[in-house]
This record gives structure tokens, sequence and C-alpha cells, in this order.
């Protein structure tokens, strides 16, 4: 009886409730694509803009000459990639080992005291503003040695880094199916010998991800390199190296030469550009801009198209 | 309770086999939680030994308790004597990588490494430092060959052990179990997530198998531990959310003629 009753309703109901459905519906779907549109705006905006104004600006010179005084013509910022490298190849060296390392003990000892002290201590970290890295290391290692460097500022970026580094690799390692770890410590394989065999072979992809984002996110950072890395629009690898070797220098002191002075990075270099009132220096700073966005893409498609390959290998 | 007459029993009658394993007594606690109460049970040699129950009973456990896997989980303790070849391996001296190596496990999902077929069976036998090429080739093959799974495989060692099906997958991990001769082989629940054909594949490689190994399998499954086991261990909990064993016998006097009332209503399928 009662089933007749509902139908009887539903219905009666019918006409009605079916139009104001689709006219929810309609209005609803419109809502959302307006609003996506909407958020889409900026992003395309500024990718367009920096691409239309730098776009004027680049060109090969751009990316192989130093900086030339004002009024001169041409010119570029090799200073500031060479600069941007080594602060990131020395912001990976001091984050990537510590922080990797760190992410098997807490995911393996999350309740111990030093586990719960460590991820306490990296959440207080990534909430840290970046300029607090640099004012840190700044006080730490610039004041003592009486100078700024690239290691400094490579330094200031690391920290910066390690949080994203110790969380993701750590939720990356919690994601392997414990099975996996039974399996090899079934076969007598010491905890250890698991952790480098096993684990993080099949941990690797998200963790490279992690590096990724930890990357991305200091590549950009202008703040904690104002009083470390500083700036040095002289800069240049190849002069120091091929000076190095004229002078018979060893290995080790090139590469203490190369770390151990001012150096500029991209997002710096466009941040003084950006001030200066000349319009040259203006149209430069916009060049950097497309350059360091073009630096961002470029580690994000290398990295993705290994991953991908690397996953291709492993499903067979 | 009548559970514990039924722990004295643990030699099922006209043993002539050598006994490969033997627990006596054994209680494993989760902190303060004993999941296991007062456990004796004998696997001979060369025979397969099913143990059997409705679900959270402490099959998982018990099988565990073979080669010290609980040992892995925190706030697990085990008391009383575990015997592999008369020697208790439930000491605090003893090397569990060693029990390890002679007591190999099976899981129940297929579990490869991510790495290739090749390197996949070759991971144990270079655990134990063996490194020559035609060593580490010769072991390789003769294991993929044990687990019947090389005629399938062997042109394609160096793909990923995860482009297997899911019946090759578990055979790979049988052959990786055998890559380090061991002496017990624990399953637990070896077919559960496989498709019946894969699932008869697996029985048909236990019976070749225990020619030359001593296997230990958790089954839900009934028929299967009725297939391929030799005795069969029926598990039950107790009001305190023990598992205890409640009979131990020969498998076809579990399955036709068991002498407590809980096992025969629960191989009839009256309960679990």
């Amino acid at each position: 009886m009662t089933t007749t009753r509902f139908r009887e309703l539903i219905a009666r109901n019918e006409t009605a409730h079916a139009r104001r459905r689709r006219i929810t519906n309609a209005f609803m779907l419109t809502v959302t694509g307006f609003l996506t549109v909407l958020a889409l705006v900026p992003l395309f905006w500024i990718v367009g803009y920096v691409i239309y104004r730098g776009g004027r600006t680049i060109n090969l010179d751009f990316f192989t000459q130093l900086s030339r005084p004002l009024g001169m013509a041409g010119g570029g910022v090799l200073f500031s990639i060479e600069g941007t490298l080594v602060i990131m190849i020395l912001a990976c060296l001091f984050a990537i080992p510590p922080g990797v390392l760190a992410a098997f003990y807490v995911a393996r000892n999350p309740n111990t005291a030093l586990g719960v002290a460590l991820r306490f201590g990296t959440d207080v970290l990534a909430g840290v503003p970046s300029i607090v890295m640099g004012l840190f290391i700044y006080v730490l290692l610039v004041v003592p040695t009486k100078h700024y460097s690239a290691l400094a500022g490579g330094l200031a970026l690391a920290i910066l880094m390690l949080p994203t580094i110790i969380r993701t690799t750590e939720e990356m390692l919690k994601l392997v199916p414990h099975t996996l770890r039974e399996g090899s410590l079934g076969l007598g394989a010491p905890e250890w010998k698991t952790s480098l065999t096993v684990m993080f072979p099949a941990a690797l992809n998200g963790i490279i991800t992690g590096f990724l984002l930890a990357i991305a996110r200091s590549i950009g950072e202008t703040a904690p390199l104002l009083f470390t890395a500083l700036g040095n629009e002289q800069y240049d690898v190849g002069t120091i190296v091929r000076g190095g070797i004229q002078s018979h220098q060893s290995l080790f002191a090139i590469i203490g030469r190369i770390i151990n002075q001012p150096v500029d990075s991209l997002p710096l270099t466009l941040w003084k550009y950006a001030q200066q009132p000349y319009p040259e220096r203006i149209d430069q700073s916009w060049g950097v801009a497309l350059v360091l966005m073009i630096f961002v893409l470029l580690i994000e498609i290398i990295a993705r198209l290994w991953v991908e390959s690397r996953k291709r290998a492993l499903q067979g | 309770m009548e559970t514990n007459i039924a722990v004295t029993k643990t030699v099922a009658p006209s043993v002539e086999a050598a006994r490969k394993m033997e627990i006596r007594n054994l209680s494993v606690f989760y902190r303060k939680f004993r999941a296991l109460a007062e456990i004796s049970v004998t696997v001979l040699s060369n025979k397969i030994t099913a143990i059997i129950g409705p679900s959270g009973c402490g099959k998982s456990t018990l099988l565990r308790s073979f080669n010290r896997m609980n040992d892995l989980t925190a706030g697990a303790r085990m008391d009383g004597e575990i015997l592999l070849d008369g020697e208790n391996i439930n000491t605090a001296g003893v090397d569990v990588v060693d029990v390890r190596r002679r007591v190999g496990m099976v899981f129940q999902r297929p579990n490869p490494f991510p790495k290739s077929i090749y390197d996949n069976v070759a991971f144990g036998p270079r655990l134990y430092g063996i490194r020559r090429r035609n060593d580490l080739n010769e072991i390789v093959e003769k294991s993929l060959r044990q687990s019947a799974l090389w005629d399938e495989v062997k042109d394609k060692l160096h793909q990923s052990g995860l482009s297997l099906s899911g019946g090759q997958q578990q055979r790979l991990c049988i052959a990786r179990a055998l890559a380090v001769e061991p002496e017990v082989i624990l399953m637990d629940e070896p077919a559960s997530a496989l498709d019946p054909i894969s699932t008869l594949r697996i029985e048909e490689l236990m019976h070749d198998l225990v020619k030359d190994y001593t296997i230990i399998i958790v089954t839900h499954n009934m028929q299967q531990a009725a297939r391929v086991s030799d005795y069969t261990a029926m598990m039950m909990i107790d009001q305190e959310r023990a598992g205890r064993m409640i009979e131990f016998d020969e498998t076809n006097v579990i399955f036709t003629n068991p002498k407590d009332k809980r096992t025969e209503d629960y191989v009839t399928g009256r309960f679990g």
C-alpha cells in the first residue's frame, strides 16, 4: 500500500520537480564553468604577459653574456643563470640526503620521542617565513666569515626545502605496501637493506616528485638570498674554472672559489632590475622572469619524463 | 573448558615421519592482549600442514611465529618454545636472519619487489653474498623451474615482476622464497587473491614442492585444506578472544570424523 502511495506522490510531483532539477542543474553548471574560467584568467594572463614582455628581450646573448653597464646595448644574465644553478645544486646537496634519511627514520619510528620531535619540527619549519631562513644563515655563516657567498645562499634554501622533502618522502614511504617490506624481511634481509633496496626504489617516483616541489618552491625565492647570496653581476663559473686551471689550482680550490663568493640568482636579479628606473633594466627583468619560468618548466618536464619511463619499465 | 583438553593432543596418531618443527605451549601477546593461548602443534617433514579456522582466530599469527615474523610487530611478545629440528628458535640468542632463510614465507597477496623477474629471484641469494653471475643464473633458473614459472618467463627475465599476472606473480614470490633453499615454507592464504585456475596451479605446485620441502599453509578455504594438506589444525577463539587450537589431526580425520563438535560444525559449513 505504502509503495503505491509513494508512487502516486512522485507522479504528481514529477513535472514540477523535473523542471526545477533541470533549471538548478543548468544554473550550477553555468556558475562552476564561469568560476573555472575566472580562476584560469590570472594564470594565463601572468604566463602570457611574461612571455610577451620577456620574449622581446630574450635572445641568445641573454643566455651567454654577463651584465653590461647601462647604456651599452646587449648583455645578458648568464651570471644569474649560473648563480641559480650553483645555489640550487648546493641546496639539493645539503637538503636531500639528511631529508631522506630523516624521513626513513620518522616513517619507521613515528612514535618515538625523536620521531615526534622531528615531525613537530618539520611542521613548524614549514610555516616559518622564508626571509627568516636568510636571516638565520646570515647570523650563522655570513657574519662569522665576513662575506656573502653561494654557500650561504644554498644553505638558506636547503633549510627551506627540508620540510617539504621530509614530509613528502615520509608519506611516500608510508604508501609502500607493508607486504613488500615483510617480503624482504621474510627472506632474512636486515632492516637497512630492506629500506635501501626495496622501500626506497618502490617509493622513488613519489620521492622525486617531492624533490621537484621543494626545488620549484625554492628556486623562485628571493628573500632568503638577500643577505646570504647578495648578488654578483660579474660571476662566471667558466672564467673561474679557466683561471683556476691556468694558475694550476687544485679542483678543491676551484670549487671553493665557485661557492665561496657572492652570486646572483634569477629572482634576485629580477628584483634588483625591476627596482631600477631605467627602461632597459625593466625589460631585462621581464626577460629574467621568462628564463625563470622556462627553468621551472624544464625541470618539471625532465623529471616527469623520467618518472614516466621508470613507471613504464616497472609495469612492463 | 574443553579447549584445554584439546591442546594437550598435539601429535596426530601413527606418526612415522620426522618432526621438522614443533611448537610447545606458545602464547603470543600484543601488549597486554593475548592473541594466541597455549598452542602446541607438530609439523612433520615433507608434509603439508594446514591451519584452518574462522577469521580473527590467530591463524596468521601462529604461522608468523614459525619464522619469528611476529617480532616485526611493535609490542608483540612470544612465550613458549618453537623448535626447528629440535632446537628452540624462540630465544634471544638466535639469529633471526638464519631462521628466516631456513623458514621461508609466501604472503597472501603476491608481493613481488618492483624489480625485474630475475632480480626478484636473485634478491635472496645476493643477500647471502652470492655475486657470481653464473651461480645466480643457475639459482634463478632452478627456482623458477621449481615454481613452474620458467617456461612462461624465460624470455623476459629482465622485465618487471609487476608485469606478470596475479597467479604468475605469486609463483614468482614462491620462486623468490625457494631461491634461498629454505627447509620449511610458510604460506599465508597464498591463493586467496587469485582466480580458480591460478589457485589450482598453486595447489599442484604445493604437491610437487612437498617432496623436497615442509609446507605449512593457512587457508580460509576448507576445500583447499582438504585437497592439499596431510594434517590440519583447527583454531578458534575463546571467550577472552585468544586464539586456541581446538583440534589437530590427519586431514581426513578432521574432515570426516572430527572429535570436537565445533570442528564438525565448522568443516560442514554450519558456521564460519
